[in-house]
């Protein structure tokens, strides 16, 4: 039992977070009691001897299970082994469970801890939408049904749509890129573990006097900052899922500019190495914005700052200006990566080159630079200064454009090619390109001022979102599963369980969803509990369809679950794809590739016979030398020693 | 390609039809309301036809080149157009600039300040709305406007942030707390000219707390004659209470 203690795992690591907590725990009642103040301070918004160690805790956590281990004694000067990969990669289903350095058992971790965070989110709109299927009050009261959307969004937003597309990547991107692992593995690690943390944080909000966070995702001061202690957890749990994100998303921006295999120049990266790439400058600029702002909350809850109280001197609007200047971009960081994995499938499975590659690579590129131009569109009538609300209308119904040619530049692909429809990723990919031209045309129809001065904050908002965020990001995200699925677990999943899955999916978004624009233009608010009896009828068709919506996924988790145990085996390359990744076995192995594979061309040249990608085998074609790796971190994984 | 284009056009004119026939919005009853309509009815029109494109040639490429069962082919190596991407930048272009700037032709008529407006201070806190008529000099918890009048809107929230929505009015505008004097500049007027007489509700559109769902209040626009008879009977405003809250006096007016 005190072997375990003693090294890096998750029996020291709940070890650390007791002691981390003990320690926050300690110091605040010491302070006070030096200080001669009262020890347990209980004002709702206060509680100093919870806040102090919800912070505390996790952070012991994350040194007790080994996030620190290495750099702390590379940084007081102990000996150190650059070549350590002790904690290198999946031998058994135990390596899953402790900190990883493997970027494949990592993007594992990812994906299933984000699913799992997806179904809590799903509880959370099962209960809401049971509430709302009849007008008046049924089943919870106001402030648990606040309490509810909210966290549905907070689970979905931060801990599922967010860091599942950082899982994706960090599976498969080294491998698409040909290289050994992402530049900073124990980085890695630590991104990754922030997230159960995060969601420990928001779901232990639940138990707190007062109930959970209920001021929405969104958290607007003042109603946020004179909520009860759940509202704590909310802006702590934030942190630490923004810091996963930042660090997740420094990793791929070193990892992409510099780790590519020799050969690969940009013009020959795949479309989901642009969409990480551009997704990572989103999230490494735009994201401590959103974490000052919620720091700003915490300090006017607990150290009472005057920030956002109007009566003291603070300026209200501006925690929207800060919220939304992270939350716009944000939105893209959620579809960004969604738009590469798109590519990936529909070219493999279209057996065609994407049509307009180049111009594809630029639209992510420009949507990233007119992404910060357009936050206050989400305060049109907030009362913000009435003069910004034209120019953020130009450039929010700009964003249309690159977006629109992703759109037609799929579409071109489909036109003379060889299509399968037979693979559930190709559904779900065929369905994302008109869900998300829906979610987009409600979107430019949300940029015209005068007609989101109607329906701002009403259903037509959520209908909005839900087609882009469910019909938009998540269809990518099931897509991206689908595909890479043999790759992952060396196995097939069953292709019929996957249609009957997707059906359901696409049946049951569309039903719950559309009328909601209906709802939203008759005149329903969104966040309300209980609403005019004249939309009853709607409400309960929504939640009808929204039921058949969340049963759907129980089919997709048995599919994944039984497939993975006992599903057909896999061979290296299931889809005939062009991509490094299908060069190496399913799963790969435990250091990815043996040689540095070269890359000699465009990543899809199907349709052209003979046209290679990327070549494994150095005796391949006899006047190809085998090439030094471009840069000397490529040669092992763990060498940075930061 | 005839046969796309006419799937197209058909398409189009059916899903303009489903979003235009049917009233889906709320009834209008104010002045704002029809050039927002209007602007929504264009947006429409535009917008089923992008979304019957998409549809058509999608549903087209998925029947025409569907893969054969067995067929293990490629497709043809075409890795672009540089014209039909000019033409899908350009066109798109074009057509959110209009939107944009009918749109603003748009705001700049619903926000259009007439000669004669009655001023009304709202004052919302959680979970309820007040109405000051500085120059009728009464208080209430009901809004009612003499049909025709443009509406001078005060806005000013008490607690947290709450928003103002007359769903047939179509005007939206948050309440936002200020300091005395509005130091941080928050643009806390709106105008609105109801032009219809009828009952309407005032909901609150900005998540404002446990209460947020059943803060409304009774909207009544009525000839002006109704309205006089209306505000004699309200209670009086305390003297220099504009924009204040400190409540009315007890007692009833004559």
């Amino acid at each position: 039992m005190l072997a375990a203690l003693k090294r890096p795992g998750l029996a020291r690591g709940w070890f650390g977070f007791l002691v981390g907590g003990g320690l926050g725990f300690g110091l605040v009642v010491a302070l006070r009691a030096i200080s001669g103040l009262e020890i347990f301070q209980t004002e709702p918004t206060g509680y100093p001897h919870v806040v102090v160690p919800a912070i505390t805790a996790p952070l012991g956590f994350l040194a007790g299970i080994g996030c620190f281990d290495y750099w702390i004694r590379w940084a007081i000067g102990r000996p150190t082994v650059p070549e350590d990969h002790s904690q290198h990669g999946a031998y058994s289903w135990k390596d899953y469970f402790r900190f990883n350095t493997d970027h494949k058992v990592i993007g594992i971790q990812y994906i299933v801890t984000t699913f799992f965070f997806f179904f809590l989110g799903g509880l959370a709109a099962f209960a809401v939408r049971a509430e709302l299927a009849a007008p008046g009050t049924q089943i919870v009261d106001g402030q648990f049904f606040n309490g509810l959307f909210s966290t549905h969004a907070a689970f979905m937003l931060f801990l599922f749509i967010i860091p599942i597309f950082a899982g994706i990547g960090n599976y498969v991107l080294p491998l698409m890129i040909g290289a050994p692992d992402m530049a900073f593995p124990r980085l890695n690690a630590l991104s990754f573990w922030m997230l159960p943390m995060a969601g420990l944080i928001f779901i232990a909000s639940f138990f707190v006097p007062g109930g959970t966070f209920d001021a929405g995702w969104t958290g607007y001061a003042p109603l946020a900052t004179g909520a009860p202690l759940g509202q704590s957890f909310f802006n702590l749990g934030v942190q630490f899922a923004g810091a996963s994100s930042i660090m997740a998303a420094l990793n791929f921006i070193v990892t992409i500019i510099t780790m590519r295999a020799p050969g690969m120049t940009f013009w020959r990266m795949p479309l989901l190495a642009w969409a990480n790439l551009s997704t990572s400058l989103l999230i490494v600029a735009a994201t401590p914005f959103i974490a000052g702002a919620q720091f700003m909350v915490l300090f006017d809850r607990v150290l009472h700052t005057n920030f956002f109280q109007a009566a003291f001197g603070g300026d209200v609007l501006s925690y929207q200006h800060i919220f939304w200047f992270y939350s716009h971009p944000a939105v893209y960081i959620m579809i960004l990566p969604g738009f590469g994995i798109i590519s990936e499938v529909v070219s493999t499975h279209a057996r065609k080159p994407i049509f307009g590659y180049r111009l594809m690579a630029l639209a992510l590129i420009g949507i990233v630079v007119l992404s910060y131009t357009v936050w206050a569109h989400h305060m049109f009538v907030s009362g913000m200064f009435s003069w910004l609300r034209v120019p953020m209308m130009i450039t929010t119904i700009l964003i249309a454009v690159p977006t629109g040619i992703k759109i037609f530049n799929w579409l071109g692909t489909l036109f003379d090619s060889v299509l399968h429809l037979k693979s559930t990723a190709m559904l779900f990919s065929l369905a994302f390109i008109v869900t998300f031209t829906i979610g987009g045309i409600s979107g430019v129809m949300l940029g015209m001022v005068p007609i989101d001065i109607h329906v701002s904050d009403t259903y037509f908002v959520v209908a909005h979102f839900h087609f882009v965020l469910f019909g938009g990001s998540v269809f990518t995200v099931f897509a991206g599963i689908y595909h890479w699925f043999p790759k992952m677990t060396g196995r097939m999943y069953d292709e019929r369980l996957g249609r009957i899955h997707f059906w359901m999916t696409w049946i049951g978004l569309l039903g719950t969803f559309i009328p909601m624009h209906w709802l939203g233009l008759q005149g329903m608010p969104r966040r309300v509990a209980d609403y005019a009896a004249e939309f009853g009828d709607w409400n309960l068709v929504v939640t009808i369809f929204s039921f058949v919506l969340g049963l759907a996924q129980l089919v997709f988790v048995y599919n994944m679950v039984v497939s993975w145990k006992w599903g057909p085996k896999a061979g290296p390359n299931p889809w005939r794809a062009k991509t490094i990744e299908w060069l190496v076995s399913s799963p790969p192995p435990v250091f990815n590739f043996d040689r540095i594979p070269r890359v000699v061309g465009g990543p899809y040249e199907f349709g052209v016979p003979g046209a290679r990608h990327a070549i494994l085998e150095e005796d391949e074609g006899a006047e190809i030398k085998p090439a030094q790796p471009a840069v000397a971190g490529a040669a092992g994984a763990g060498e940075a020693a930061t | 390609m005839i046969r796309l284009a006419a799937a197209i056009v058909v398409l189009w004119a059916i899903t303009t039809a489903l979003m235009l026939i049917p009233d889906w919005t709320a009834l209008r009853a104010s002045r704002e309301a029809d050039p927002i309509d209007g602007l929504l009815k264009t947006t429409i029109v535009i917008s089923s036809f992008v979304f019957s494109l998409v549809v058509v040639l999608l549903g087209y490429a998925v029947w025409r080149f569907r893969a054969k069962p067995g067929d293990e082919s490629d497709g043809k190596p075409i890795h672009g157009s540089t014209r039909l991407e000019i033409i899908w930048t350009v066109i798109p272009t074009l057509i959110v600039l209009f939107l944009g700037a009918y749109s603003w032709i748009v705001l700049d008529d619903i926000e259009s300040e007439a000669a004669e407006s009655m001023p009304v201070h709202v004052i919302a806190q959680q979970f309820a709305w007040k109405f000051e008529y500085p120059e009728q000099g009464v208080v209430s918890e009901e809004l009612h406007v003499p049909v025709g009048t443009q509406l001078d809107l005060r806005l000013t929230a008490l607690d947290v942030v709450h928003s103002f929505w007359v769903p047939e009015w179509r005007i939206k505008r948050d309440l936002v707390p200020m300091a005395e004097g509005n130091p941080s500049d928050v643009d806390n007027t709106v105008r609105v000219t109801p032009d219809r007489e009828g009952h309407f509700q005032l909901v609150c559109a900005e998540l404002c707390g446990l209460g947020h769902a059943v803060m409304r209040a009774p909207v009544v626009v009525e000839s002006e004659q109704e309205f006089e008879q209306w505000v004699a009977e309200q209670q009086p405003l305390e003297e220099g209470g504009g924009g204040q809250s400190e409540g009315a006096e007890a007692g009833a007016g004559a």
